[in-house]
């Protein structure tokens, strides 16, 4: 395998943008570029991410081209798909040596919709989506069944959320935070028992790019280059039915192949929309307890769906490279009930 | 599965979903211009090409084009179609043209719909103008502009549009 | 190229307007199972699946291939979801290649499908934000004007998009996959038949279909033990540009020739017309036939058109063009490209039956998309490279 560093990193976040989808990513996709040191010229593969639901219309990442610097042509691809996936397929590419480096993006406006209902379309056509279940109640059935199986409570959720909300503070780019402890967050109501507000995604519309580049040359370009060293996804059954909720087993099987567990973790950025799937995750990825977890605020702060899990492997990216720790777990996911799971571990130089 | 007995060959979902867009800050001069009868454009910046509609972006450069630039609403066809497929949501009476239009003073075609025009005498070249909807009802929408008409211009040389075409 | 990669499975559905005797999962399966069959595996025998098909709009499924990861034998294993416009089949298979040929994986099944009848693709087509008014009803709509420029550019006779629909539905019935078989077929029943997008008759257009193929890819020495041989890799490539610019040639995009120039190289040829035993290109309107024929520098420019007069595209002509009845008999959009490399891929391996061309030994896959501005391609050789 080819050593592969994340050069660089940029983003943007925001409850409700006014700005259409290429106005967004444009400045993002320019900063990116600029603190790459590379030449927009000198990139050799470009591959982005999102979805045509969130936008409403079809080839929604067509117009995207106009921001990217897709003249003269390119080499492109688009992945349907959390950014995270147009980064691995941005690292097969670089894998196969054809090309040294990539520029990856992805984006997404999850206010132009109403983003819970439109993700009813995502289960099953036939048999389930004629009852419109939005995605917080199938996340409240996923909690509750993890609760029961694994002895937690309404209180180890509204912690996890508490903390989140209190890491999110020093984030720039999370759209929900505050200094609310979890008894506080335990006297709210609840949305989808036992699902309360703060157990759910803050969704946001933004755009995320990052600058990938192989080998030796990538020292040249920042100080302290963060390697890809393990990467790693996998794909659970669809039906709700047919698999246990309360466990991830593609992110198990992706976690070991990543090898997450060979070396000691300083901190992880997890993609958990609701706040119990991050315990899901904690179990499923082996972390041990003194890892940091989701020290941005993670996704449950800024979700930006189609860009988000890219986002978790940037802000990981961003801590190694400052200095924070040494090796980091980045995680995407995709689909109800963290149906998909991807695990990336990154080292510093 | 076909030789299932009594298998069920379809079901109807019907799917409604409501979305709000933004126009974004280039389509929005471009949006509120056609409520006063203009046609503005956009460019990263003087001397450089003007983009009728605005996409926010130079495409050659990825720049930020956010100088607006009224063009004029008189041009030239470069290219058409004349469609005679239905479809629900055309407002126009079947056979129509649609046609590129290159407004003066634009550096891209423009995409509309061609009416008061024999379909036999409709040609790459022939001069057209906008016919704007009646003044109380200008709206925020491109059809602000009901169509494109012709004009008594002498036709423009294919060697002039080419590029466009 | 690092790894060498061939194609040792192929498999096709029976294309049709509303295959409403399966369903999405029933549809991915029966190309994905008689792929395996081709290839003498199992779901087991497959290590990642990569998928693609145009806009989820055409279903009314957001990201349907989480839905379908079952059906396509995936669970527990990486699957990913390529989306490039009209081009997808072309590019899903060029990702899903370049796992095997980077040394990620041993086998991958890729599959790309369309299934518009649980939808309206017109509609889906058609979808306006908002701020703007709808001026054409579906693909034909954007496509008609460019081939009027070309008309206008290149001085081809009027009949000669009449003259390429014909040879395509010739072959057509031949291939026993095709959606559209129209046995009494001949030059005045295509030039006689509806104008819809003025210079583009019914006849001249592609139907819509439901459909999928798939194909089963392996590594060099896996390959080289396949029941039926496999159709060797000798490139792949892609180029995007942006839809509309000052001075864009949409005729005649730069992205497809630097795609086509790309994909020579790699496969080491001087001079594609003469190197090239037969092509599968993306043609869902009769002139872009033509059209293509220079951007992937088989004529000259302006000159394409000659091709089909010279009879050169025939099945039995020097350079024959989908020998399948291509995109014109069957149009299962998302599937679309990645049936052409299929096709291409037949050809080496000896597979197309009726259709086959004699001799085939390299044979170029074609796909394009968006406003002619996303281009995948592929060669296949029925030698190593």
């Amino acid at each position: 395998m080819r050593d592969v560093a994340i050069v660089s990193f940029a983003q943007s976040n925001a409850a409700r943008e006014d700005r259409n989808e290429v106005e967004i990513l444009l400045p993002v996709v320019k900063a990116a570029v600029a603190s790459s040191q590379l030449e927009r010229s000198e990139i050799g593969f470009t591959c982005s991410g999102s979805s045509d639901f969130l936008q409403g219309q079809p080839f929604a990442f067509v117009m995207a081209l106009d921001g990217v610097g897709a003249w003269p042509p390119i080499k492109e691809s688009h992945v349907e798909m959390d950014g995270a996936w147009a980064l691995y397929e941005a690292w097969v590419k670089i894998q196969t040596g054809e090309v040294d480096s990539a520029l990856v993006y992805a984006f997404g406006k999850t206010s132009s919709g109403d983003l819970a209902e439109v993700q009813a379309l995502q289960l099953d056509p036939y048999c389930v989506t004629q009852l419109w279940p939005d995605a917080d109640s199938v996340a409240g059935i996923q909690a509750r069944l993890y609760m029961e199986r694994a002895g937690r409570s309404e209180r180890d959720l509204a912690e996890v959320a508490a903390r989140s909300l209190r890491d999110a503070q020093s984030n720039p780019h999370a759209v929900a935070k505050g200094d609310r402890d979890a008894e506080k967050l335990l006297a709210e109501p609840y949305r989808t028992s036992p699902l309360r507000d703060h157990d759910c995604p803050a969704n946001s519309d933004g755009a995320t790019a990052i600058v990938v580049m192989a080998g030796e040359r990538a020292k040249t370009l920042c100080e302290r280059p963060v390697w890809i060293r393990g990467f790693d996804h996998r794909i659970d059954p669809p039906a709700l039915g047919a698999r246990d909720l309360t466990r991830a087993p593609s992110a198990e099987i992706a976690a070991a192949r990543a090898g997450v567990g060979d070396d000691k973790v300083d901190l992880a950025e997890l993609s958990a929309p609701y706040t119990h799937q991050e315990l899901i995750l904690r179990e499923a990825l082996g972390l041990a307890d003194d890892v940091r977890i989701n020290p941005s605020g993670g996704t449950l702060c800024a979700h930006t769906m189609m860009s988000c899990g890219l986002n978790r492997i940037g802000d990981a990216a961003q801590r190694i490279a400052a200095g924070e720790g040494d090796r980091a777990v980045a995680h995407a996911s995709q689909g109800h009930c963290l149906q998909q799971n991807m695990v990336c571990v990154l080292e510093g130089e | 599965m076909s030789d299932l007995p009594n298998a069920l060959k379809s079901i109807v979902t019907p799917v409604r979903l409501e979305y709000d867009h933004s126009a974004g800050a280039a389509a929005t001069g471009f949006l509120r211009g056609l409520t006063q009868k203009k046609i503005l454009g956009a460019r990263t910046g003087p001397g450089e090409p003007v983009l009728v509609p605005p996409r926010g972006a130079d495409p050659r450069t990825s720049e930020l084009a956010a100088e607006l630039v009224e063009v004029s609403d008189k041009g030239t066809v470069v290219t058409y179609s004349i469609v005679r497929v239905p479809s629900d949501n055309i407002p126009f009476e079947l056979p129509y043209v649609c046609a590129t239009v290159l407004l003066d003073g634009a550096n891209l075609g423009f995409f509309h719909v061609l009416q008061n025009c024999a379909l036999d005498e409709v040609r790459i070249g022939m001069r057209v103008q906008a016919h704007w909807a009646p003044d109380d009802q200008l709206t925020e929408n491109v059809s602000s502009i009901r169509y494109f008409e012709p004009i008594d211009e002498p036709d423009v040389p294919f060697e002039q549009i080419e590029e466009y075409a | 190229m690092a790894n060498l990669c061939g194609v040792v499975g192929i498999g096709q559905t029976k294309y049709d307007a509303k295959r409403i005797d399966v369903s999405m999962p029933g549809l991915v399966r029966e190309a994905a199972l008689r792929a395996l069959e081709d290839a003498d595996l199992t779901f087991a025998d497959i290590d990642a699946v990569v998928i693609g098909k145009a806009p989820d709009m055409f279903e009314g499924v957001m990201l349907p291939e989480n839905y379908l990861a079952d059906a396509v034998g995936a669970t527990g294993k990486p699957l990913l979801r390529v989306h490039t416009a009209g081009s997808v089949g072309g590019s899903t298979a060029n990702v899903a290649i370049s796992l095997i040929t980077s040394g990620i994986h041993d086998r991958v099944l890729t599959l790309s499908w369309e299934k518009q009848s649980e939808s309206n693709a017109m509609w889906g087509l058609t979808v306006s934000p908002p701020f703007s008014v709808a001026v054409v009803a579906g693909a034909g709509g954007f496509f008609a004007p460019l081939i009027r420029s070309y008309i206008q550019r290149s001085g081809a006779p009027e009949d000669t998009g009449i003259r390429i629909a014909l040879k395509d539905r010739l072959n057509a019935l031949k291939n026993p996959y095709a959606h559209l078989r129209i046995e009494d077929i001949d030059f005045d029943k295509i030039a006689s038949s509806p104008m819809l997008w003025d210079p583009i008759r019914y006849l001249e257009s592609c139907p819509s279909s439901d459909g999928a193929c798939a194909m089963v890819l392996a590594r060099e020495d896996l390959a080289a033990k396949a029941p039926t041989p496999a159709a060797w890799v000798h490139g792949t490539s892609m180029r995007s540009e942006p839809t509309q610019f000052p001075g864009r040639d949409s005729v005649n995009p730069v992205a497809g020739q630097l795609a086509a120039r790309d994909l020579y190289r790699q496969a080491g040829i001087e001079n594609p017309r003469q190197e090239i035993d037969c092509a599968e290109i993306y043609v869902p309107f009769s002139w872009f036939e033509a059209m293509w024929m220079e951007n992937l520098g088989f004529a000259p420019e302006n000159e394409g058109w000659k091709m089909v007069y010279e009879g050169a595209t025939a099945l039995d002509g020097d350079f024959p063009v989908n020998m399948s009845g291509g995109v014109l008999s069957s149009n299962a959009i998302g599937a679309s490209g990645m049936i052409r490399y299929a096709e291409a891929a037949m050809q080496v391996r000896s597979q197309a039956g009726e259709h086959q061309v004699e001799g085939a030994r390299k044979a170029l896959g074609h796909a394009y998309g968006g406003g002619s501005q996303y281009f995948s391609m592929c060669l296949f050789g029925k030698e190593k490279p």
